[in-house]
């Protein structure tokens, strides 16, 4: 393929033909209903960021610079929901996953391509439905809707939020369970289990989480919804329920969650790091297990979020022991991407930057995880900024950095274009530094004993707020970079060919972008990783 | 059934393989394991509500036994009898349409199909009876007593979960009534019937449902 | 003022021995984050493409290798788990001799009452050196009642009592905070805990009016609210006795019995027929509605108060 000819207009790619809205709106191509989910990912990852930004601006004065208490709430609560359902949870199953999972197991779709898509509707309708009731009245109950107040005594739209998210939620166990069974049907011959990309095993472990936890969720908000509109006593002491069972129900879901957003981001890395060390990455069977690992602990560690709530001293030892256990894994990941450097040939395009970044900021955000999964010291961290610094260091350090990278690393592939280099290193590098003064003082924050959904603070506390709200106006700069650019290079950036980064994997053996079926003739399926081998 | 005669039609008829998979064989055997993952979340969703049922019972049981003393246990114990029956009636359809007879296939399904239906005419006629006895929370609630409370609450989680599982046997109901015709017209055969199978599980994890179901809201404190 | 403190101050007892639990996990943290940016920048640096190093001889798995930073960091996390498993047992184990207060917080203040009597809002006073412990509830949603100088956190929630303990070992006055969202003024729930010396307890408590000790308001609150018609001593009715009752084991109705505590004090007033004691009718009216958290634990304090027959009252 000559590097002027323009590869989307190519006839076999699966961008072209077929232009017209309806066509994508019905299609059941993964690779576009992976673009189709990507529009949304983006678009609802700049309203919570609006929402972050505002959030920033107003903690710059500890009275509260721009809004009142009340609007400050709905604000929180909207970039907790937001960001959480509509952003990390689908981020990188929901389009990368989408997009490469048949590819890296030389398939030519997912199992079930009419269930994709309506997962879709499902994932585009919960948000609009929800973003709809978040701004119209908006809801103050912060994400984790904790009883009796969501219940009981919050005048807001938690009704019609908890019916937007149950919906959302559907989406993810429809994708989740279409990922499971494309996995265990699909590989191509040749493509066994243990020859898989740590990709396709971070988004199986993923999917085997979004099928068990989602459904407790989706029941958990129905009871919220049954307590809301009838008046019953399940979770509200007056009436006779229990405050402390909402939180059960909810964080054995909401824990596997954090997984669900993390187990992705950590088969990115592993992608994009044995591609740019160009070498096989170290203890391929270990980084299996531990993913498996995580998915099946993390369903046992719910009660860490709960060790002052009121939970028994027998419940919170347990949880802690186990919370320490699950660490374990995570650890031995980092250790191995870090030993996977080690006689290597690295090189430093965005990607990789990326991935570093994802590394260290998520160790970073793991080993404050380890200081609160001990309940002595969870006790005066707990509810403070803090936690909200260990959660966005592997949040945002980690699955975001992540997604970002995988979405340069593979965005030849993708749109056939390559991205400018030099702007996308410039902007890698500029989020680090925002990322880094937006969290790190909301770590010290937290030690210092500033609560956590704080409209306003005590005033020692001012310096604080607002290096942190200067490192967010960074951030957000870094953030805005790349849509810029990347949307710059679909006009005007040079032709990617089939495998800039001469990298290994069944994706790189098709077209820039692949055609609709994906393979023109069958992929040649080695060992993950041959990097010690040329290319087939 | 081997590989082999799976593939191979009958009747003039072909099996449709969608363009994502490389063969027959490799069709069934996915939709099989979505049928499987699709079971273990609907466990999961039924499980959360048998969860807080059971929370909430250890902590009121005069109240839920006093509660359960209201529920009609004459229907609830043939709703019982007509969901297991029903079960049996499909597992033999299923085995029917592999032996290629067609036409019992047809009856059995369609007799599955109306004794589920019949289940949902009988719970109708329960939350009618609980209607007039005003045990509606929310709408039309009027108990007294010391534990007027967990009655609701019990009754609450009654609605709820009977409510659910109605729903699922509302679409199974659809669901095999449709395929009954579909085997009349002769879509189904013993080379083609994995849907059928499927179906078949999704019913059968009806009536599990159910089976718990009974006992944890008919059956509580009536030995007493 | 805008100082940051690098170590913050230790009010109360346990405050040293947590935050040397926290400093250790500070510097075994930041050692191992250390040692992996070390390696990562140095393998970066050294391995970067173009770059003269020997790249020969590279493993894709060494099992010693795996095993060691498997089970070497394991190891270590059961020794955090253990020393913060000593330490959440002392936090939860309040002094035998620990003087109990009562608090009660509502949208969006703390009420705090002392057992003789005195009352304060988002403020509570405490002696120096005295184990304190506080029965908390809650009027409506969740709070937590939250004072980062003695490192002390505790959810208060509605419908039942939690509790927290410290000793104040520094005399002042450290800020008090609500840390879990409650509404609107969630932000504006704060307080202080003001530390004096006994003496200045003393004085303090003689300084404000009080309406007689929480036992004795409890008292009154006992014979209007009508206990005494039923577990009075001249009462006709098979009441339960509550003289000596606290701290006893009740028998209850089908089996099993239950430490006659705070919360099984509370649940008895206010939803009765939640536990019925054995050998009694469940005739007991309930009082949820008629009587306000503060009063029932008035009637909490008089109960522990009663003397029993052999021993003296508490």
């Amino acid at each position: 393929m000559s590097a002027t000819a323009h590869p989307e207009l190519s006839v076999r790619s699966f961008l072209a033909r077929d232009y017209g809205l309806l066509d994508w709106l019905t299609t059941r191509d993964h690779k576009r209903i992976a673009i189709l989910y990507a529009l949304g990912i983006t678009f609802f990852f700049f309203l919570g960021g609006v929402a972050a930004t505002l959030i920033r601006f107003n903690l710059v004065e500890p009275q509260g610079a721009i809004m009142s208490a009340e609007t400050y709430n709905k604000t929180f609560t909207f970039h907790g929901v937001v960001m959480v359902w509509f952003f990390l949870i689908p981020s990188i199953p929901a389009t990368l996953g989408n997009f490469l999972l048949p590819l890296m197991i030389g398939a030519r779709d997912v199992a079930f391509p009419r269930l994709n898509l309506a997962s879709w509707y499902l994932y585009i309708g919960g948000g609009l439905f929800t973003i709809a009731a978040l701004l119209a009245g908006g809801v103050d109950t912060g994400w984790t809707f904790y009883t009796p107040f969501s219940t009981m005594f919050s005048n807001s739209n938690v009704f019609l939020v908890v019916i937007g998210v149950f919906i959302t939620g559907f989406s993810s166990i429809f994708t989740g369970l279409n990922f499971i069974v494309t996995v265990h049907s699909l590989r191509t011959r040749g493509m066994h289990w243990f020859r898989l990309p740590l990709f396709v095993w971070g988004i199986y472990a993923t999917s085997l989480v979004m099928v068990l936890a989602t459904p407790v969720l989706a029941m958990t908000l129905a009871l919220i919804g049954l307590e809301r509109g009838l008046g019953v006593g399940v979770f509200d002491p007056a009436l006779g329920g229990d405050p402390l069972l909402f939180q059960h129900l909810f964080w054995f879901y909401s824990h596997p969650a954090v997984y669900i957003m993390i187990l992705p981001a950590m088969g990115v890395a592993s992608e994009i790091i044995t591609c740019f060390v160009r070498r096989r990455i170290f203890g391929y069977r270990f980084m299996t297990y531990s993913m498996l690992a995580i998915a099946v602990i993390g369903f046992l560690v719910w009660g860490h979020h709960m060790f002052v709530a009121g939970q028994s001293v027998y419940a919170s030892t347990l949880f802690s022991l186990l919370s320490f256990i699950v660490a374990v894994p995570s650890a031995i990941k980092v250790f191995n991407w870090t030993a996977t450097l080690r006689k290597g040939d690295i090189s430093f395009e965005a990607p990789m930057l990326y991935a570093l970044g994802f590394v260290g900021l998520f160790m970073l955000g793991g080993l404050t995880g380890l200081i609160l999964a001990a309940p002595a010291l969870d006790i005066p961290l707990t509810d403070t900024y803090f936690v909200i610094a260990h959660f966005h260091y592997v949040m945002v350090g980690g699955s975001v950095m992540a997604y970002l990278g995988g979405i340069h690393y593979w965005w030849p592939k993708i749109t056939g274009w390559l991205y400018p280099e030099g702007w996308a290193r410039f902007a890698a590098i500029l989020m680090f530094f925002g990322f880094n003064l937006t969290f790190f003082p909301q770590y010290l924050l937290g030690y210092e004993g500033m609560p956590r959904r704080y409209f306003s603070y005590l005033p020692e506390f001012q310096l604080l707020n607002i290096l942190s709200s200067a490192g967010a106006s960074i951030l957000a700069v870094g953030y805005l970079m790349p849509a810029l650019y990347l949307l710059w290079s679909l006009r005007y950036g040079r032709a990617a060919g089939n495998n800039p980064w001469d990298a290994r994997g069944l994706e790189w053996q098709t077209s820039s972008p692949p055609p609709k079926e994906n393979f023109l003739s069958p992929p040649v399926v080695r060992e993950p990783y041959a990097y010690h081998e040329a290319a087939p | 059934m081997s590989a082999v005669a799976e593939s191979v039609p009958a009747r003039g008829e072909t099996v449709s393989v969608e363009e994502q998979y490389d063969d027959a064989v490799q069709q069934r055997e996915a939709a099989t394991l979505g049928m499987w993952v699709f079971l273990a979340t609907e466990i999961l969703f039924f499980g959360v509500l048998f969860a807080s049922y059971t929370i909430c019972r250890v902590l009121y049981p005069l109240g839920f036994a006093e509660a359960s003393r209201h529920t009609d246990m004459l229907l609830g114990t043939a709703e019982t009898a007509v969901l297991l029956i029903s079960s049996s009636l499909i597992a033999l359809a299923v085995r029917a349409i592999k032996l290629d007879e067609r036409r019992p296939a047809v009856i059995l399904m369609c007799a599955t199909a109306l004794l589920g239906a019949s289940f949902l005419v009988m719970h109708g006629f329960e939350y009618h009876d609980e209607y007039q006895e005003h045990l509606i929370p929310g709408i039309d609630f009027q108990q007294t007593g010391p534990h007027v409370r967990a009655v609701e609450l019990f009754f609450c989680l009654y609605y709820f979960i009977t409510g659910f599982h109605s729903v699922h046997v509302f679409i199974g109901v659809c669901v095999i009534g449709t395929l009954a015709v579909r085997v009349a017209r002769g879509t189904f055969g013993p080379q083609r019937y994995t849907t059928l199978e499927l179906a078949a599980l999704y019913w059968h994890l009806v009536d599990i449902v159910w089976i718990f179901v009974y006992p944890v809201i008919y059956l509580v404190g009536r030995s007493g | 003022m805008n100082r940051f403190h690098l170590f913050l101050t230790q009010a109360s007892s346990l405050a040293p021995q947590i935050d040397a639990l926290f400093w250790s996990m500070i510097a075994v943290c930041g050692l191992v984050a250390l040692g992996v940016f070390t390696a990562m920048v140095y393998f970066c640096i050294r391995y970067r493409r173009g770059s003269s190093a020997d790249r020969s001889g590279a493993h894709q798995q060494s099992l010693g290798v795996e095993l060691t930073w498997t089970l070497v960091p394991f190891a270590m996390f059961v020794g955090v788990f253990l020393w913060s498993l000593f330490l959440f047992a002392q936090a939860h184990t309040p002094p035998a001799q620990a003087r109990t207060f009562y608090v009660v917080a509502k949208q969006w203040m703390w009420k705090v009452q002392h057992p003789a009597g005195q009352r304060e809002i988002n403020t509570l006073h405490v002696p120096l050196g005295v184990p304190i412990r506080l029965t908390m509830t809650s009027q409506d949603v969740i709070h937590s009642f939250y004072v980062p100088a003695f490192r002390v956190k505790q959810d208060v929630l509605p419908g039942r009592y939690t509790q927290v303990w410290f000793t104040a070992t520094k005399l002042g006055r450290f800020p008090l905070f609500c840390a879990e969202y409650c509404g609107t003024d969630h932000s504006h729930m704060g307080g202080s805990v003001v530390v004096t010396s006994a003496s200045e307890y003393a004085a303090w408590l003689a300084s404000q009016s009080s309406g007689g000790t929480m036992a004795q308001q409890g008292a009154t609150l006992f014979n209007s609210l009508g206990c005494s018609g039923c577990h009075g001593p001249n009462s006709a009715v098979h009441a339960p006795q509550l003289a000596g009752l606290y701290g006893r084991p009740v028998h209850l109705e089908g089996g099993g019995s239950v430490i006659a505590d705070e919360r099984y004090l509370r649940d008895s007033i206010l939803l009765p027929h939640s536990q019925i004691v054995a050998g009694y009718a469940p005739i007991m009216p309930e009082y949820s509605g008629q009587a306000s958290e503060e009063e029932v634990m008035a009637l909490i304090q008089y109960i522990k108060s009663l003397p029993s027959a052999t021993e003296p009252p508490r």
